[in-house]
């Protein structure tokens, strides 16, 4: 059941951003700004979280998720450590994705070349 | 008519929308929601594994997320994460997996100007600003959430 | 005197120029489309064994020079200039191919209408007495068009149906003086100078309608310059129009009471199968060189055709311009070949 809902969440998610590129004139950059800034802000209303209860991996994987867990890291760093936890909780709790996300850059830019 | 008046702009953008191929709107959402369903499955079913494998399920999401990273950096590699993007649209572009496809795929191409300024400046032309605007817009988030606790 | 002035835009030339000879080389998606049999050499990979695709274009130009030359008997000491131009910044493909040519150099650019302004200059060149011999060759690349306009080319992102795809080859023209042995080939015979036209459109993924209004302004002065009707000429031909720009072009020439319905067809239409993944057709400056000195001028050749006006088209925007929101303003050049 779980990847039932991980499927129409993530593909709702999708189809939202797909009808913005469509209708409108931003691009797909544009679009995932969008989409990572929106998901900081609901998950600031609290709303993300149910999101989250209900799609699993399919609200934590789309990129509002990235938003959901920059806010969640820096609102555990303000409970922890006070007010420095707003600078420091975002890019404590989304470090893994990114560090990885940078080195697998590097790494299969070294080992491949693009086809066109 | 040179540069147009706003009224010849107008005049042509009319007689251009009649013109205009209209776009396949049904088929690209149905692509996009198969395609960001699927990834968020491959993203479920990892997750699963991984609660499995021990690790708390307030904690899978993170390595859920650089497993994906890793899988999808490989396919763009290969030259088979663009293909998917092309078929399924914001569907491959909206999951972690996409933004991996933007930080690795300028920076295998822009390899050619150099480790530097080519393949390492390069590298952030997309990502970089899904970085920017979400750590912004998190901090400002994480500003009130201060000042409400009180 | 050779050239002369008729009408507001257009230029005549006497003792006309004869298109001795052309030479294309292309690219794998061009060769596998429906004109693919016409073009002289077809790689069956976009990098030709070099190791950027900068690289590749370079070598496609240089072979397309070539090639026009081995054609004739030719050496490079034979021509007295080579003419043309690219679209990568600052037209490096050209001025890179012509370092190994050892051959003056004139670098033009108008974007994807460069093929027909390099045809007008040479033209110009050879009527007026000022030299014998001229080589005339443009390029383009799908990849560093890509790469230096759009994205890179494994980002993931979907062309709207708009999108044109860049077409990779290179086609090289050689313009003679008329003489004895050269007098039964297709000639140049008058050209009309466009001015650049902006209707406001604002999308780079829609390059056909925002060239479409200075096709359509070029058209109309050359018809009028002339003082002909469009079926004086067996095929009108835009360079990169593609399915969403020529049918405008109709609509606003139908607007001043010129029906070119019958006579209209354009490159970007024609070299691609609808079925291959190129959306609305294919655009560059090899796209109308391509078809021109492929398809066409064997056309010419075989007598199926007797007069063409080939109206290349070039969007004049760049990566700053589009991303400061600018307008985009576009340009055509047209040029008729007859024999």
């Amino acid at each position: 059941m779980q990847f039932f809902w991980a499927f129409v969440v993530g593909g709702i998610l999708a189809v939202l951003a797909q009808l913005i590129v469509d209708l409108t004139k931003l691009t797909s950059a544009h679009v995932m700004v969008l989409f990572v800034s929106s998901g900081a802000v609901l998950s600031g209303l609290g709303i993300y979280k149910y999101i989250v209860s209900l799609g699993g991996a399919g609200a934590t994987v789309p990129l509002p998720g990235f938003g959901h867990a920059l806010v969640e890291g820096i609102v555990k760093a303000i409970d922890k450590d006070g007010a420095v936890g707003i600078l420091t909780g975002g890019l404590t709790a989304t470090s893994l994705g990114i560090t990885v996300a940078i080195l697998m850059g590097y790494i299969i830019a070294l080992l491949f070349n693009p086809k066109g | 008519m040179l540069k147009a008046s706003k009224k010849e702009e107008k005049r042509f953008a009319n007689m251009q929308e009649k013109r205009k191929p209209p776009v396949p709107l049904g088929s690209n959402l149905i692509r996009a929601f198969i395609t960001g369903g699927l990834i968020c499955v491959v993203g479920q079913a990892i997750m699963e594994i991984l609660k499995m494998l021990g690790i708390p399920p307030d904690g899978a999401a993170g390595p859920t997320a650089a497993i994906l990273i890793v899988i999808s950096a490989l396919l763009t590699g290969f030259g088979v994460y663009d293909d998917i993007g092309r078929f399924g649209g914001m569907g491959a572009a909206l999951p972690i997996t996409g933004f991996a496809n933007a930080i690795v795929s300028p920076a295998m191409e822009f390899k050619r100007e150099g480790f530097v300024l080519g393949l390492g400046a390069r590298m952030f032309t997309v990502a970089g600003p899904v970085l920017v605007y979400g750590l912004v817009t998190s901090t400002v988030v994480g500003f009130f959430y201060y000042l409400l606790k009180g | 005197m050779g050239v002369y002035r008729e009408g507001k835009y257009t230029l005549k030339f006497t003792n006309l120029p004869v298109l001795a000879g052309t030479y294309t080389v292309a690219g794998p998606i061009e060769g596998q489309g429906p004109l693919g049999r016409y073009f002289d050499l077809v790689y069956e990979d976009s990098l030709l064994g070099e190791n950027t695709w900068e690289k590749a274009e370079v070598r496609m130009l240089h072979e397309a020079v070539d090639g026009v030359l081995k054609g004739r008997n030719l050496r490079a000491s034979d021509i007295d200039y080579l003419i043309g131009g690219d679209l990568l910044n600052q037209i490096t493909a050209s001025s890179f191919a012509a370092r190994d040519l050892d051959i003056p150099f004139l670098g033009l650019y108008s974007a994807c209408a460069t093929f027909s302004e390099a045809l007008i200059v040479s033209a110009m060149m050879v009527a007026s007495g000022a030299s014998n011999r001229v080589v005339a060759g443009v390029s383009s690349h799908h990849d560093t068009a890509e790469r230096q306009f759009r994205f890179p080319t494994e980002f993931a992102n979907q062309r709207p149906m708009t999108a044109t795809w860049t077409v990779t080859g290179s086609g090289a023209c050689l313009i003679e003086k008329e003489e004895e042995a050269n007098k039964n080939l297709p000639r140049l015979s008058s050209a009309t100078l466009g001015r650049v036209v902006d209707a406001g459109i604002k999308d780079a993924y829609d390059m056909g309608s925002a060239m479409a209004p200075a096709a359509a302004d070029t058209i109309k002065r050359h018809l009028e310059d002339t003082r002909q009707v469009p079926e004086a000429y067996d095929l009108i031909i835009t360079g990169d129009l593609s399915r969403v720009g020529k049918p405008l072009v109709e609509d606003l020439l139908s607007q001043e009471g010129i029906e070119v319905m019958r006579v209209l067809n354009d490159c970007g239409i024609i070299i691609y199968d609808p079925k291959q993944d190129v959306h609305a057709g294919g655009s560059g400056a090899a796209c109308s060189a391509l078809v021109t000195g492929g398809y066409l001028y064997k056309e010419l050749l075989n007598g199926n055709w007797n007069r063409i006006l080939l109206v290349a088209t070039g969007a004049l925007l760049s990566p700053t311009t589009i991303q400061q929101g600018e307008s985009i303003p576009g340009i055509a050049h047209a040029i008729a070949i007859e024999r």
